[in-house]
Protein backbone atom coordinates (compact mmCIF):
# COMPACT_ATOMS: atom_id res chain seq x y z
CA UNK A 1 0.00 0.00 0.00
CA UNK A 2 2.14 2.55 -1.04
CA UNK A 3 0.40 5.97 -0.60
CA UNK A 4 3.19 8.16 -1.10
CA UNK A 5 6.52 7.73 -3.55
CA UNK A 6 9.26 9.20 -1.48
CA UNK A 7 8.11 8.01 1.59
CA UNK A 8 10.70 7.18 4.56
CA UNK A 9 12.35 3.71 5.83
CA UNK A 10 9.01 2.14 7.29
CA UNK A 11 8.57 -0.18 10.49
CA UNK A 12 5.75 -2.32 11.09
CA UNK A 13 4.67 0.34 13.65
CA UNK A 14 4.06 2.53 10.41
CA UNK A 15 2.80 0.11 8.88
CA UNK A 16 -0.50 -0.40 11.06
CA UNK A 17 -0.65 3.24 11.37
CA UNK A 18 -1.06 3.53 7.39
CA UNK A 19 -3.27 0.84 6.70
CA UNK A 20 -5.08 2.42 9.68
CA UNK A 21 -5.88 5.40 8.33
CA UNK A 22 -6.60 3.87 4.70
CA UNK A 23 -9.15 1.52 6.11
CA UNK A 24 -11.57 4.48 6.97
CA UNK A 25 -10.72 5.55 3.69
CA UNK A 26 -11.46 2.43 1.74
CA UNK A 27 -14.78 1.80 4.05
CA UNK A 28 -16.30 5.10 3.08
CA UNK A 29 -15.41 4.78 -1.12
CA UNK A 30 -16.47 1.14 -0.89
CA UNK A 31 -20.29 2.62 0.93
CA UNK A 32 -20.95 5.09 -1.49
CA UNK A 33 -19.93 3.12 -4.43
CA UNK A 34 -22.01 0.68 -2.98
CA UNK A 35 -25.11 2.62 -2.87
CA UNK A 36 -24.78 3.77 -6.72
CA UNK A 37 -24.13 0.65 -7.70
CA UNK A 38 -27.07 -0.69 -6.46
CA UNK A 39 -29.58 2.21 -7.87
CA UNK A 40 -27.93 1.14 -11.35
CA UNK A 41 -28.61 -2.16 -10.43
CA UNK A 42 -32.05 -1.96 -9.56
CA UNK A 43 -33.47 0.94 -12.14
CA UNK A 44 -36.16 -0.23 -14.65
CA UNK A 45 -35.36 0.08 -18.07
CA UNK A 46 -39.01 1.39 -18.42
CA UNK A 47 -38.20 3.91 -15.87
CA UNK A 48 -35.50 5.64 -16.97
CA UNK A 49 -37.48 5.31 -20.38
CA UNK A 50 -40.68 6.95 -18.86
CA UNK A 51 -38.07 9.62 -17.16
CA UNK A 52 -35.97 10.70 -20.60
CA UNK A 53 -39.73 10.84 -22.44
CA UNK A 54 -42.14 12.31 -19.62
CA UNK A 55 -42.85 16.09 -20.29
CA UNK A 56 -43.18 16.91 -16.72
CA UNK A 57 -39.73 15.39 -16.17
CA UNK A 58 -38.24 17.26 -18.43
CA UNK A 59 -39.83 20.60 -17.34
CA UNK A 60 -38.90 19.36 -13.51
CA UNK A 61 -35.15 19.04 -14.85
CA UNK A 62 -35.04 22.33 -16.81
CA UNK A 63 -36.54 24.48 -13.55
CA UNK A 64 -33.99 22.77 -11.58
CA UNK A 65 -31.08 24.11 -14.11
CA UNK A 66 -32.13 26.99 -14.38
CA UNK A 67 -33.20 28.31 -11.04
CA UNK A 68 -29.83 26.59 -9.97
CA UNK A 69 -28.44 28.28 -12.19
CA UNK A 70 -29.72 31.85 -12.14
CA UNK A 71 -29.26 31.23 -8.15
CA UNK A 72 -25.51 30.81 -8.69
CA UNK A 73 -24.87 34.33 -10.51
CA UNK A 74 -27.01 36.00 -8.31
CA UNK A 75 -25.02 34.67 -5.13
CA UNK A 76 -21.54 35.15 -7.30
CA UNK A 77 -22.52 39.14 -7.62
CA UNK A 78 -22.97 39.34 -3.93
CA UNK A 79 -19.93 36.91 -3.58
CA UNK A 80 -17.61 38.75 -5.02
CA UNK A 81 -18.06 42.03 -3.19
CA UNK A 82 -18.98 40.71 0.42
CA UNK A 83 -15.70 38.13 -0.21
CA UNK A 84 -13.83 41.33 -1.12
CA UNK A 85 -14.91 43.62 1.55
CA UNK A 86 -15.03 40.57 4.44
CA UNK A 87 -11.43 40.06 3.31
CA UNK A 88 -9.49 43.49 2.47
CA UNK A 89 -12.07 46.18 4.30
CA UNK A 90 -11.95 46.33 8.41
CA UNK A 91 -15.08 48.03 9.92
CA UNK A 92 -16.96 47.72 13.57
CA UNK A 93 -18.85 44.82 13.24
CA UNK A 94 -16.75 42.68 10.83
CA UNK A 95 -16.96 39.61 12.70
CA UNK A 96 -21.12 39.93 13.69
CA UNK A 97 -21.17 39.96 9.96
CA UNK A 98 -18.51 37.26 9.62
CA UNK A 99 -20.73 34.90 11.62
CA UNK A 100 -24.05 36.07 9.93
CA UNK A 101 -22.60 34.72 6.40
CA UNK A 102 -21.60 31.18 7.86
CA UNK A 103 -25.50 31.31 9.57
CA UNK A 104 -27.03 30.12 6.35
CA UNK A 105 -24.65 26.81 6.14
CA UNK A 106 -25.38 25.85 9.81
CA UNK A 107 -28.78 26.11 10.38
CA UNK A 108 -30.83 23.72 8.42
CA UNK A 109 -32.40 23.89 5.07
CA UNK A 110 -35.96 23.55 6.34
CA UNK A 111 -35.39 26.66 8.41
CA UNK A 112 -34.48 29.01 5.96
CA UNK A 113 -37.76 27.59 3.92
CA UNK A 114 -39.91 28.07 7.21
CA UNK A 115 -38.46 31.53 8.06
CA UNK A 116 -38.89 33.32 4.52
CA UNK A 117 -42.95 31.56 4.37
CA UNK A 118 -43.17 33.31 7.39
CA UNK A 119 -42.23 36.38 6.59
CA UNK A 120 -44.28 36.67 3.39
CA UNK A 121 -47.48 35.24 5.24
CA UNK A 122 -47.18 37.08 8.54
CA UNK A 123 -45.33 40.38 8.78
CA UNK A 124 -46.51 43.53 7.06
CA UNK A 125 -42.89 43.99 4.50
CA UNK A 126 -43.23 40.69 3.49
CA UNK A 127 -47.08 41.10 2.50
CA UNK A 128 -46.15 44.75 0.94
CA UNK A 129 -43.48 42.91 -0.93
CA UNK A 130 -46.07 40.59 -2.28
CA UNK A 131 -49.39 42.48 -2.62
CA UNK A 132 -48.09 46.41 -3.35
CA UNK A 133 -44.64 45.61 -4.83
CA UNK A 134 -46.07 42.37 -6.85
CA UNK A 135 -43.02 40.69 -5.99
CA UNK A 136 -44.84 37.41 -5.04
CA UNK A 137 -42.59 34.93 -4.50
CA UNK A 138 -44.25 32.07 -2.37
CA UNK A 139 -45.88 29.10 -4.66
CA UNK A 140 -43.80 30.58 -7.30
CA UNK A 141 -40.66 29.83 -9.45
CA UNK A 142 -39.53 33.00 -8.49
CA UNK A 143 -39.04 31.37 -4.91
CA UNK A 144 -37.05 28.69 -5.98
CA UNK A 145 -34.33 30.90 -6.70
CA UNK A 146 -35.09 32.91 -3.54
CA UNK A 147 -35.01 29.88 -0.64
CA UNK A 148 -31.57 28.65 -3.01
CA UNK A 149 -30.13 32.19 -2.71
CA UNK A 150 -30.97 31.61 1.23
CA UNK A 151 -29.50 28.40 1.70
CA UNK A 152 -26.65 28.22 -0.67
CA UNK A 153 -25.20 31.77 -1.38
CA UNK A 154 -23.20 31.62 2.29
CA UNK A 155 -20.80 28.79 0.13
CA UNK A 156 -20.20 31.33 -2.40
CA UNK A 157 -19.07 33.82 -0.05
CA UNK A 158 -17.38 32.17 1.98
CA UNK A 159 -14.83 30.68 -0.50
CA UNK A 160 -14.50 34.29 -2.18
CA UNK A 161 -13.47 35.98 1.08
CA UNK A 162 -11.11 32.70 1.58
CA UNK A 163 -10.28 32.87 -2.38
CA UNK A 164 -9.09 37.12 -1.62
CA UNK A 165 -7.40 36.33 1.64
CA UNK A 166 -5.04 34.10 -0.25
CA UNK A 167 -4.02 37.22 -2.80
CA UNK A 168 -1.10 38.60 -1.24
CA UNK A 169 -1.78 42.85 -0.69
CA UNK A 170 1.27 43.43 -1.84
CA UNK A 171 0.45 42.96 -5.27
CA UNK A 172 -2.64 45.36 -5.46
CA UNK A 173 -0.63 47.91 -3.86
CA UNK A 174 2.35 47.35 -6.53
CA UNK A 175 -0.63 47.76 -8.98
CA UNK A 176 -1.62 51.19 -6.95
CA UNK A 177 1.52 52.80 -7.60
CA UNK A 178 1.16 51.95 -11.21
CA UNK A 179 -1.48 54.13 -12.05
CA UNK A 180 -4.70 51.94 -11.01
CA UNK A 181 -7.47 53.45 -9.24
CA UNK A 182 -8.47 50.62 -6.06
CA UNK A 183 -11.28 49.54 -8.51
CA UNK A 184 -9.11 48.94 -11.15
CA UNK A 185 -6.46 47.49 -9.73
CA UNK A 186 -9.55 45.05 -7.90
CA UNK A 187 -10.78 44.32 -11.88
CA UNK A 188 -7.24 44.01 -13.38
CA UNK A 189 -5.40 41.94 -10.09
CA UNK A 190 -6.81 40.74 -7.08
CA UNK A 191 -9.92 39.39 -8.89
CA UNK A 192 -8.09 37.10 -11.95
CA UNK A 193 -5.92 36.05 -8.92
CA UNK A 194 -8.96 34.94 -6.99
CA UNK A 195 -11.05 33.61 -9.72
CA UNK A 196 -10.21 30.11 -8.87
CA UNK A 197 -11.53 30.07 -6.01
CA UNK A 198 -14.98 32.42 -6.55
CA UNK A 199 -15.65 29.57 -9.31
CA UNK A 200 -15.10 27.07 -6.83
CA UNK A 201 -17.43 28.58 -4.35
CA UNK A 202 -20.00 29.01 -7.53
CA UNK A 203 -20.10 25.13 -7.91
CA UNK A 204 -20.43 24.79 -4.00
CA UNK A 205 -23.15 27.05 -4.10
CA UNK A 206 -24.74 25.57 -7.52
CA UNK A 207 -24.59 21.97 -6.36
CA UNK A 208 -26.38 22.71 -3.17
CA UNK A 209 -29.40 24.58 -4.50
CA UNK A 210 -29.41 21.90 -7.86
CA UNK A 211 -30.08 19.52 -4.68
CA UNK A 212 -32.51 21.72 -2.56
CA UNK A 213 -35.43 19.97 -0.94
CA UNK A 214 -36.62 20.67 2.21
CA UNK A 215 -37.61 24.56 2.08
CA UNK A 216 -39.29 24.08 -1.37
CA UNK A 217 -41.77 21.61 -0.54
CA UNK A 218 -42.68 24.34 2.85
CA UNK A 219 -42.18 27.67 0.64
CA UNK A 220 -43.29 26.93 -2.61
CA UNK A 221 -44.66 23.86 -3.05
CA UNK A 222 -43.94 20.96 -5.44
CA UNK A 223 -46.93 21.99 -8.25
CA UNK A 224 -46.50 20.08 -11.46
CA UNK A 225 -45.15 22.15 -14.47
CA UNK A 226 -45.13 25.17 -12.22
CA UNK A 227 -42.43 24.82 -9.10
CA UNK A 228 -41.41 21.40 -9.38
CA UNK A 229 -37.89 20.76 -9.81
CA UNK A 230 -36.14 17.39 -9.83
CA UNK A 231 -35.73 16.45 -5.98
CA UNK A 232 -39.06 17.11 -5.25
CA UNK A 233 -40.22 15.18 -7.94
CA UNK A 234 -38.39 12.30 -6.63
CA UNK A 235 -40.05 12.85 -3.34
CA UNK A 236 -43.29 13.14 -5.38
CA UNK A 237 -42.78 9.62 -7.18
CA UNK A 238 -41.97 8.23 -4.05
CA UNK A 239 -45.39 9.19 -2.51
CA UNK A 240 -47.06 7.79 -4.67
CA UNK A 241 -45.41 4.77 -4.78
CA UNK A 242 -43.54 5.28 -8.29
CA UNK A 243 -40.26 3.86 -6.58
CA UNK A 244 -39.13 2.91 -9.82
CA UNK A 245 -39.08 6.71 -11.77
CA UNK A 246 -37.52 8.07 -8.59
CA UNK A 247 -34.60 6.00 -8.71
CA UNK A 248 -34.42 6.47 -12.56
CA UNK A 249 -34.40 10.57 -11.76
CA UNK A 250 -32.03 9.64 -8.46
CA UNK A 251 -29.91 8.16 -10.72
CA UNK A 252 -30.22 11.50 -13.54
CA UNK A 253 -29.13 13.74 -10.51
CA UNK A 254 -26.23 11.77 -9.10
CA UNK A 255 -25.01 11.95 -12.98
CA UNK A 256 -25.14 16.00 -12.56
CA UNK A 257 -23.50 15.53 -9.14
CA UNK A 258 -20.57 13.83 -10.99
CA UNK A 259 -20.29 16.59 -13.47
CA UNK A 260 -19.92 19.29 -10.99
CA UNK A 261 -17.90 17.17 -8.62
CA UNK A 262 -15.43 16.42 -11.87
CA UNK A 263 -15.34 19.86 -12.67
CA UNK A 264 -14.50 21.54 -8.76
CA UNK A 265 -11.65 18.88 -9.29
CA UNK A 266 -10.18 20.68 -12.63
CA UNK A 267 -11.06 24.25 -11.49
CA UNK A 268 -9.84 24.60 -8.10
CA UNK A 269 -9.19 21.25 -6.17
CA UNK A 270 -6.97 22.98 -3.89
CA UNK A 271 -8.64 26.50 -3.03
CA UNK A 272 -11.60 23.61 -2.07
CA UNK A 273 -9.22 21.83 0.56
CA UNK A 274 -9.70 24.64 2.37
CA UNK A 275 -13.27 25.56 3.25
CA UNK B 1 13.43 66.17 -4.73
CA UNK B 2 12.71 63.89 -1.97
CA UNK B 3 11.44 65.83 1.23
CA UNK B 4 9.22 64.34 4.12
CA UNK B 5 8.88 67.01 6.64
CA UNK B 6 8.19 65.29 10.53
CA UNK B 7 6.18 62.41 8.93
CA UNK B 8 4.78 59.84 12.03
CA UNK B 9 2.60 56.71 11.36
CA UNK B 10 1.79 53.98 13.82
CA UNK B 11 0.70 50.58 13.26
CA UNK B 12 -0.11 48.39 16.68
CA UNK B 13 2.95 49.35 19.25
CA UNK B 14 5.13 50.10 16.26
CA UNK B 15 5.71 54.28 15.68
CA UNK B 16 7.69 56.05 13.11
CA UNK B 17 8.52 58.80 14.83
CA UNK B 18 9.11 62.68 12.87
CA UNK B 19 10.96 61.56 10.31
CA UNK B 20 12.28 64.25 8.27
CA UNK B 21 15.01 63.47 5.26
CA UNK B 22 15.69 65.34 2.49
CA UNK B 23 16.68 63.65 -0.68
CA UNK B 24 18.34 65.73 -3.84
CA UNK B 25 17.64 65.48 -7.40
CA UNK B 26 19.49 62.63 -9.09
CA UNK B 27 20.82 61.23 -5.93
CA UNK B 28 21.25 57.34 -4.34
CA UNK B 29 20.36 57.23 -1.48
CA UNK B 30 20.06 54.08 1.34
CA UNK B 31 17.98 53.77 3.99
CA UNK B 32 19.81 51.18 6.65
CA UNK B 33 18.38 49.46 9.51
CA UNK B 34 17.69 46.22 11.15
CA UNK B 35 14.49 44.72 10.18
CA UNK B 36 11.75 45.56 12.00
CA UNK B 37 13.01 49.16 12.10
CA UNK B 38 10.41 50.56 9.84
CA UNK B 39 12.22 51.00 6.77
CA UNK B 40 9.31 49.13 4.43
CA UNK B 41 6.79 51.34 6.39
CA UNK B 42 8.73 54.62 5.56
CA UNK B 43 8.72 53.31 1.94
CA UNK B 44 5.04 52.80 1.74
CA UNK B 45 4.32 55.82 3.08
CA UNK B 46 6.34 57.52 0.94
CA UNK B 47 4.33 55.49 -2.03
CA UNK B 48 1.04 56.40 -0.44
CA UNK B 49 0.12 53.06 0.25
CA UNK B 50 -0.20 53.92 4.11
CA UNK B 51 -1.69 57.28 5.03
CA UNK B 52 0.90 59.51 7.29
CA UNK B 53 -0.72 60.83 10.85
CA UNK B 54 1.21 63.95 10.85
CA UNK B 55 3.96 65.60 8.67
CA UNK B 56 4.19 66.57 5.00
CA UNK B 57 5.90 64.78 2.31
CA UNK B 58 7.01 67.01 -1.03
CA UNK B 59 8.04 65.12 -4.16
CA UNK B 60 9.98 67.27 -7.22
CA UNK B 61 8.57 70.18 -5.04
CA UNK B 62 5.04 69.27 -4.65
CA UNK B 63 3.16 68.29 -1.91
CA UNK B 64 2.07 65.00 -2.08
CA UNK B 65 0.85 64.42 1.08
CA UNK B 66 -2.86 63.37 -0.14
CA UNK B 67 -2.37 62.35 -3.21
CA UNK B 68 -3.30 59.19 -4.66
CA UNK B 69 -0.29 56.31 -4.86
CA UNK B 70 -1.10 56.27 -8.58
CA UNK B 71 -0.24 60.33 -8.97
CA UNK B 72 2.64 60.68 -7.31
CA UNK B 73 5.51 59.97 -10.16
CA UNK B 74 7.16 57.06 -8.30
CA UNK B 75 8.36 54.12 -9.08
CA UNK B 76 8.42 51.18 -6.68
CA UNK B 77 9.49 47.68 -6.56
CA UNK B 78 8.78 45.78 -3.46
CA UNK B 79 10.49 43.11 -1.36
CA UNK B 80 10.00 40.36 -3.16
CA UNK B 81 8.95 42.19 -6.43
CA UNK B 82 5.15 41.03 -6.31
CA UNK B 83 4.97 40.11 -10.10
CA UNK B 84 1.62 39.71 -11.06
CA UNK B 85 1.33 35.64 -11.32
CA UNK B 86 -1.34 35.45 -13.42
CA UNK B 87 0.53 37.94 -16.58
CA UNK B 88 3.93 36.93 -18.79
CA UNK B 89 6.68 39.52 -18.48
CA UNK B 90 5.61 41.09 -20.89
CA UNK B 91 2.20 41.95 -19.76
CA UNK B 92 3.84 42.38 -16.17
CA UNK B 93 5.80 45.75 -18.18
CA UNK B 94 2.98 46.88 -20.30
CA UNK B 95 0.56 46.96 -17.02
CA UNK B 96 1.08 50.78 -16.00
CA UNK B 97 0.79 51.78 -19.51
CA UNK B 98 -1.75 49.95 -20.22
CA UNK B 99 -3.82 51.82 -17.19
CA UNK B 100 -2.42 54.93 -18.13
CA UNK B 101 -4.06 54.41 -21.68
CA UNK B 102 -0.84 53.80 -24.28
CA UNK B 103 -1.32 53.58 -27.50
CA UNK B 104 -0.18 50.05 -28.54
CA UNK B 105 3.05 51.25 -31.02
CA UNK B 106 4.26 53.74 -28.29
CA UNK B 107 3.56 51.16 -25.74
CA UNK B 108 5.89 48.62 -27.82
CA UNK B 109 8.65 50.86 -28.00
CA UNK B 110 8.74 51.83 -24.59
CA UNK B 111 8.97 48.23 -23.76
CA UNK B 112 11.44 47.05 -26.09
CA UNK B 113 13.60 50.19 -24.68
CA UNK B 114 13.01 49.48 -20.88
CA UNK B 115 13.91 45.70 -22.16
CA UNK B 116 17.16 46.83 -23.65
CA UNK B 117 18.36 48.89 -21.14
CA UNK B 118 17.83 45.93 -18.73
CA UNK B 119 18.85 42.84 -20.74
CA UNK B 120 15.62 41.35 -20.51
CA UNK B 121 14.43 41.43 -23.89
CA UNK B 122 14.56 37.39 -24.45
CA UNK B 123 12.78 37.05 -21.25
CA UNK B 124 9.59 38.82 -22.62
CA UNK B 125 7.45 36.04 -23.69
CA UNK B 126 7.99 34.13 -20.20
CA UNK B 127 5.69 33.77 -18.06
CA UNK B 128 6.50 34.80 -14.03
CA UNK B 129 6.61 31.41 -12.30
CA UNK B 130 9.90 30.19 -13.41
CA UNK B 131 12.07 32.95 -13.18
CA UNK B 132 15.16 33.54 -11.32
CA UNK B 133 15.25 35.85 -8.13
CA UNK B 134 17.51 38.50 -10.71
CA UNK B 135 15.03 37.98 -13.35
CA UNK B 136 12.53 38.70 -11.37
CA UNK B 137 14.17 41.63 -10.20
CA UNK B 138 15.04 43.22 -13.56
CA UNK B 139 11.47 42.57 -14.39
CA UNK B 140 9.92 43.87 -11.44
CA UNK B 141 12.78 47.15 -12.14
CA UNK B 142 11.31 47.29 -15.50
CA UNK B 143 8.06 47.09 -14.81
CA UNK B 144 8.47 50.51 -12.53
CA UNK B 145 10.95 52.12 -14.93
CA UNK B 146 9.03 51.84 -17.97
CA UNK B 147 6.67 54.32 -16.47
CA UNK B 148 9.48 57.13 -16.51
CA UNK B 149 8.87 57.60 -12.38
CA UNK B 150 10.43 60.67 -10.86
CA UNK B 151 11.81 58.72 -8.10
CA UNK B 152 12.05 54.88 -7.92
CA UNK B 153 11.87 53.29 -4.29
CA UNK B 154 13.37 49.76 -3.86
CA UNK B 155 12.34 47.96 -1.29
CA UNK B 156 15.77 44.96 -0.41
CA UNK B 157 15.97 44.87 -4.03
CA UNK B 158 18.55 42.64 -3.36
CA UNK B 159 17.81 40.92 -0.09
CA UNK B 160 16.59 37.50 -1.80
CA UNK B 161 19.90 37.17 -4.57
CA UNK B 162 22.83 35.57 -3.53
CA UNK B 163 25.56 36.89 -2.76
CA UNK B 164 27.09 37.06 -6.22
CA UNK B 165 24.60 38.02 -8.37
CA UNK B 166 23.78 40.86 -5.64
CA UNK B 167 26.92 42.36 -6.65
CA UNK B 168 26.57 42.13 -10.38
CA UNK B 169 22.41 43.49 -9.40
CA UNK B 170 23.82 46.60 -7.22
CA UNK B 171 26.16 47.13 -10.01
CA UNK B 172 23.41 47.46 -12.04
CA UNK B 173 21.33 49.32 -10.21
CA UNK B 174 23.98 52.11 -9.56
CA UNK B 175 24.76 52.65 -13.20
CA UNK B 176 21.18 52.42 -14.30
CA UNK B 177 20.20 55.25 -11.82
CA UNK B 178 23.24 57.37 -12.76
CA UNK B 179 22.36 56.77 -16.78
CA UNK B 180 18.70 57.93 -16.43
CA UNK B 181 20.07 60.50 -13.19
CA UNK B 182 17.05 59.08 -11.06
CA UNK B 183 16.77 59.99 -7.61
CA UNK B 184 16.60 57.08 -5.93
CA UNK B 185 15.71 55.17 -2.50
CA UNK B 186 17.42 52.25 -1.95
CA UNK B 187 15.94 49.90 1.54
CA UNK B 188 18.46 47.46 2.71
CA UNK B 189 19.92 45.79 6.55
CA UNK B 190 23.00 45.14 4.55
CA UNK B 191 25.84 47.70 4.78
CA UNK B 192 27.70 46.05 1.99
CA UNK B 193 25.46 47.19 -0.28
CA UNK B 194 25.35 50.85 1.28
CA UNK B 195 28.97 50.80 0.72
CA UNK B 196 28.60 49.83 -3.52
CA UNK B 197 25.84 51.82 -4.30
CA UNK B 198 24.90 54.84 -1.85
CA UNK B 199 25.73 58.57 -1.93
CA UNK B 200 24.12 59.30 1.12
CA UNK B 201 22.61 57.01 4.03
CA UNK B 202 20.38 57.42 6.74
CA UNK B 203 19.73 54.57 9.25
CA UNK B 204 16.58 53.79 11.23
CA UNK B 205 16.38 51.85 14.19
CA UNK B 206 12.85 51.64 15.86
CA UNK B 207 10.63 53.98 13.37
CA UNK B 208 13.55 56.39 15.07
CA UNK B 209 15.80 58.17 12.86
CA UNK B 210 19.43 57.82 13.95
CA UNK B 211 21.92 59.59 11.54
CA UNK B 212 21.89 60.72 8.24
CA UNK B 213 24.65 61.62 6.09
CA UNK B 214 27.58 60.18 3.67
CA UNK B 215 28.96 56.94 4.67
CA UNK B 216 32.04 58.64 5.76
CA UNK B 217 30.51 60.51 8.35
CA UNK B 218 28.77 57.38 9.44
CA UNK B 219 31.23 55.24 10.11
CA UNK B 220 34.11 57.86 11.12
CA UNK B 221 31.65 60.33 13.54
CA UNK B 222 28.67 57.94 14.38
CA UNK B 223 25.85 59.77 16.60
CA UNK B 224 25.25 57.11 19.00
CA UNK B 225 26.59 53.87 19.56
CA UNK B 226 23.87 51.99 17.36
CA UNK B 227 24.96 53.68 14.48
CA UNK B 228 28.74 52.54 15.44
CA UNK B 229 27.60 49.64 16.18
CA UNK B 230 25.55 49.00 12.92
CA UNK B 231 28.72 50.72 10.79
CA UNK B 232 30.78 47.45 12.45
CA UNK B 233 32.85 50.41 14.25
CA UNK B 234 32.67 47.89 17.24
CA UNK B 235 35.85 49.58 18.44
CA UNK B 236 34.64 53.06 18.38
CA UNK B 237 34.20 55.03 22.13
CA UNK B 238 31.92 57.65 21.69
CA UNK B 239 32.38 60.86 24.11
CA UNK B 240 30.48 63.23 25.74
CA UNK B 241 31.64 66.93 26.36
CA UNK B 242 30.52 69.15 29.13
CA UNK B 243 33.17 72.20 28.39
CA UNK B 244 36.75 72.21 28.05
CA UNK B 245 38.99 69.36 29.27
CA UNK B 246 36.44 67.66 30.31
CA UNK B 247 35.28 64.29 28.33
CA UNK B 248 32.92 61.53 29.47
CA UNK B 249 33.49 58.27 27.82
CA UNK B 250 29.08 56.63 26.64
CA UNK B 251 29.30 53.04 27.72
CA UNK B 252 31.44 51.30 25.46
CA UNK B 253 29.63 49.09 22.60
CA UNK B 254 29.40 45.46 23.66
CA UNK B 255 31.72 43.89 21.49
CA UNK B 256 29.86 40.64 19.08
Amino acid sequence: MEIVLDTPVRGWRDRIFSAAAFFFVSVFVIFVLTLIITDIFYVDKKAVATVLTSKFIRHALWMSIWTSCATTLIALLFAIPMGYSLSRFRFPGRIIVDAIVDLPIVFPPLVAGLTLLVFFSQTALGRWIQNDLGLVFVFQPKGIVLCQFVTSASFAIRSAKTAFDDVDRRYENVALTLGCTQFASFRRVCLPLAKNGIIAGGILTWARAFGLFGPLMIFVGSFRNRTEVLSTTIFLEQSIGNLEVALAIALLLIFIALIAVTCIRLVGGSTLARL
Amino acid sequence: MIRTEEISFHIGTFELQRLSINIAKGEYFILLGPPGSGKTIFLECLCGLKKIKSGRLYIDGSDVTNIEPRARGIGYVPQDYALFPHLSVEQNIAFGLRTRGCKRKEMQSKIADTAELLEIRELLLRRIHGLSGGEKQRVALARALVLQPKVLLLDEPVCALDEVTRQEVCAQLLSIQRRLGLTTIHVSHNLEEAFTVADRAAILKAGVLQQIGSLDELVNKPSSNFVARFMRREKHILCKCDGPGKAEPDPPCENR
